[in-house]
């Protein structure tokens, strides 16, 4: 019963990744971009969110929308103005200008909020549970991040294949010069790639925050996560970030069920297996 | 008649440039018998740096491996330099090409997975190894696990004699990398190399094996890494899995390659400098410089990708080693097009380089 209990936590576990990751497989699926930033930008939503419940004095909860928004309106931004560029010039370059905006992300973080972990707190809801045996207990709180994270992915689902805007998003991830010809804007495209990723971080973001504290030098573990979840499901497969997400989040409580402190390293191995043996993912649509 | 043809490597500036360069190399190894305990440390600090920065941009430069985990062959080289003089019993000095070799030998390992990604994967995917790296070495008691080892066999000497001889090291794996990456370029590898830098398809079109190359330039940009890092914690003597494997290595030499030039020798010597005499410059206010750094290394590699050393050569053809070949007819010498840092890990299509940009011509001295 104890392992039905590990793969329950894992599972949900992987919710929480698989919101890290959809942002990242988006971007990259859009405009082949690997943003380096991506864990940076979730722990810079969690700061965001942490000053907004200071200064108004709220449950977490309620800044989520608010804190999509400004994370939105900052990614269009930090795209056309620096990305896009980026881009253009090649994408060895791009590579390097999202890794040096991660560094100044995480040392502006570290000179506006000190190097101290913080935590954002949600009241009752962090510690409520439904007792299903002795064993195995779910939290409400995880069992929200799953289901926020469910609905994100079908949310982007419809968006992709229902709207004008998901219907550039995907002509411009198959063919961008064929789709540019059709007259889309790639530039601002990109933009408003960048601010749904964003935006879905944001979630991300703030519920991390919820579920653990936070520190300004927590990105890069963060990308890294969301980059496990996305290889484990396979480049450019929605829901395959999502299985990859609770693969990882499996093989983690597992880890660290076996033994202290191998939790990280076990994910770690299950990513690399799965490079050595399925580099194209569990659910890659094509082969690389 | 045939047409005279010679093909030149010196130019003027660099028949220049190397004599001084010797004298420079010459007035700093004397630096032991005059300069003060201050002025080695700083002095290492500079020369890894360096190193480190040459060798990085041995792999993004000429191999277009964009590498965010070059941090694990600075572990392992500290860490081995700790295995050989403390279990083993050999010299810590003489640990530094071990170190190094230990490093080469982790990068096979280290390559065959992550050379099945491409690009920004490649970059995540050695950062997620040396990862690995740092926490199996946090789990390994052995190893002195998460709290970390002191270099006892190397505090145990004389500190004036250490400081000498950890200085001479720095500046030896300084020289050594650019001397290393100037050897590279001037081989048959390194032509190789220059024509994949430039464009990988055609490249591989023309009989290049491109996989073994770049194979080659990680395991001897490891070698270079774990040999500097080696000497790093000979200088620091204090090693713990949370620094020797940190992140920081790479924004150092990332940012230093970056800012100075990427795909050229002198562009990372100018960025080493420029990193640390802001580092210096910025001590007082936390990590201010690594924001200033980082605006600038993100500002140059979007609008002046060629660096602050490639934007400089482009528009005063100097070179300070002679690498770039010229065609000389008779009186006039034609300089390859100066490297213009084209994508090589992409999947999307090659840039067609700015097509009939004129050729500079210079006098020449034939």
């Amino acid at each position: 019963m104890i392992w039905v209990n590990d793969v329950l936590q894992g599972i949900l576990l992987g919710g929480l990744y698989a919101l890290f990751a959809a942002g990242l497989s988006l971007v990259f699926g859009v405009m082949r971009l690997v943003n380096l930033a991506h864990g940076d930008f979730s722990i810079m939503a969690a700061y965001i969110a942490l000053a907004i419940v200071g200064s108004l004095n709220i449950n977490p909860f309620y800044t989520i929308v608010l804190v999509m928004i400004i994370m939105g309106i900052f990614g269009y931004i930090i795209q056309r103005g620096l990305f896009n560029f980026a881009m253009d010039a090649g994408p060895m370059q791009a590579i390097l200008a999202t890794f040096g905006i991660a560094i100044i992300i995480q040392n502006l973080l570290l000179e506006g909020f000190t190097a101290n972990s913080k935590g954002l707190d949600a009241g009752s809801i962090e510690n409520a549970f439904i007792r299903i045996s002795d064993q195995v207990v779910i939290g409400w709180f995880p069992l929200i991040t799953l289901i926020a994270s469910v609905v994100v992915l079908l949310g982007l689902q419809i968006f992709l294949g229902r709207t004008r805007l998901g219907r550039a998003f995907r002509a411009t991830a198959d063919n961008q010069r064929a789709a540019q010809l059709m007259g889309i804007d790639n530039r601002h495209l990109y933009g408003m790639a960048m601010a749904f990723a964003l935006a879905i971080v944001a979630i991300g973001g703030v519920f991390i925050g919820i579920r653990t504290t936070f520190s300004p030098s927590a990105g890069p573990l963060r990308l890294i996560f969301a980059y496990e979840a996305v290889i484990i499901g396979g480049l450019g497969s929605l829901w395959g970030t999502l299985v990859g997400g609770i693969v990882l989040g499996i093989a983690q409580v597992m880890g660290d069920h076996i033994q202290q402190g191998w939790g990280m390293l076990v994910g770690h191995f299950v990513f690399l297996a799965i490079l050595a043996f399925r580099p194209q993912g569990l659910f890659a649509k094509q082969v690389q | 008649m045939a047409t005279p043809i010679k093909v030149e490597r010196y130019t003027k500036s660099s028949r220049i440039a190397l004599p001084v360069t010797a004298v420079v190399i010459i007035v700093a190894a004397t630096i032991p018998a005059w300069g003060s305990s201050n002025i080695m440390k700083q002095g290492v600090t500079f020369l890894t740096l360096l190193a480190l920065a040459q060798m990085w941009n041995l792999l993004a430069g000429y191999a277009g491996l964009v590498s965010v985990g070059q941090q694990a062959f600075v572990g392992i080289g500290a860490y081995s330099l700790w295995v050989f003089s403390e279990k083993v019993g050999i010299n810590p000095f003489l640990c530094v090409p071990l170190a190094g070799a230990v490093a080469a030998l982790f990068a096979f390992p280290t390559a065959g997975l992550a050379f099945r990604l491409r690009g920004g994967y490649f970059a995540v995917g050695t950062w997620v190894i040396s990862e690995v790296y740092r926490l199996l070495v946090t789990q390994t008691s052995w190893l002195g696990g998460g709290s970390g080892v002191s270099i006892n066999k190397a505090v145990q000497i004389a500190p004036s004699t250490r400081e000498a001889v950890v200085f001479w090291w720095a500046l030896g794996v300084a020289v050594g990398a650019i001397a290393l990456v100037y050897l590279v370029l001037r081989s048959r590898r390194g032509i190789a190399l220059t024509a994949i830098r430039d464009d990988e398809i055609g490249a591989r079109s023309l009989g290049v094996n491109v996989l073994r190359s770049k194979l080659w330039v990680f395991i001897l940009a490891a070698f270079g890494t774990g040999a500097t890092g080696a000497v790093i914690y000979l200088n620091l003597l204090r090693l713990q899995p949370e620094a020797g494997f940190s992140l920081q290595w790479s924004v150092l030499m990332i940012f230093a390659v970056v800012i100075g030039g990427l795909g050229t020798i002198e562009g990372p010597i100018i960025g080493a400098i420029i990193f640390f005499v802001l580092q210096q410059l910025l001590a007082d206010y936390g990590t201010w410089y690594l924001i200033l750094l980082g605006a600038l290394a993100a500002l140059v590699v979007v609008f002046a990708r060629r660096g602050v050393w490639g934007t400089f050569a482009r528009r005063w053809p100097v070179d300070l080693l002679p690498l770039r070949r010229r065609l000389c007819l008779e009186t006039v010498c034609f300089t390859e097009e100066a490297p213009p840092a084209a994508p090589t890990t992409a999947s999307t299509p090659p840039e067609i380089p700015g097509a009939a940009e004129s050729e500079d011509t210079q006098g020449t001295d034939v």
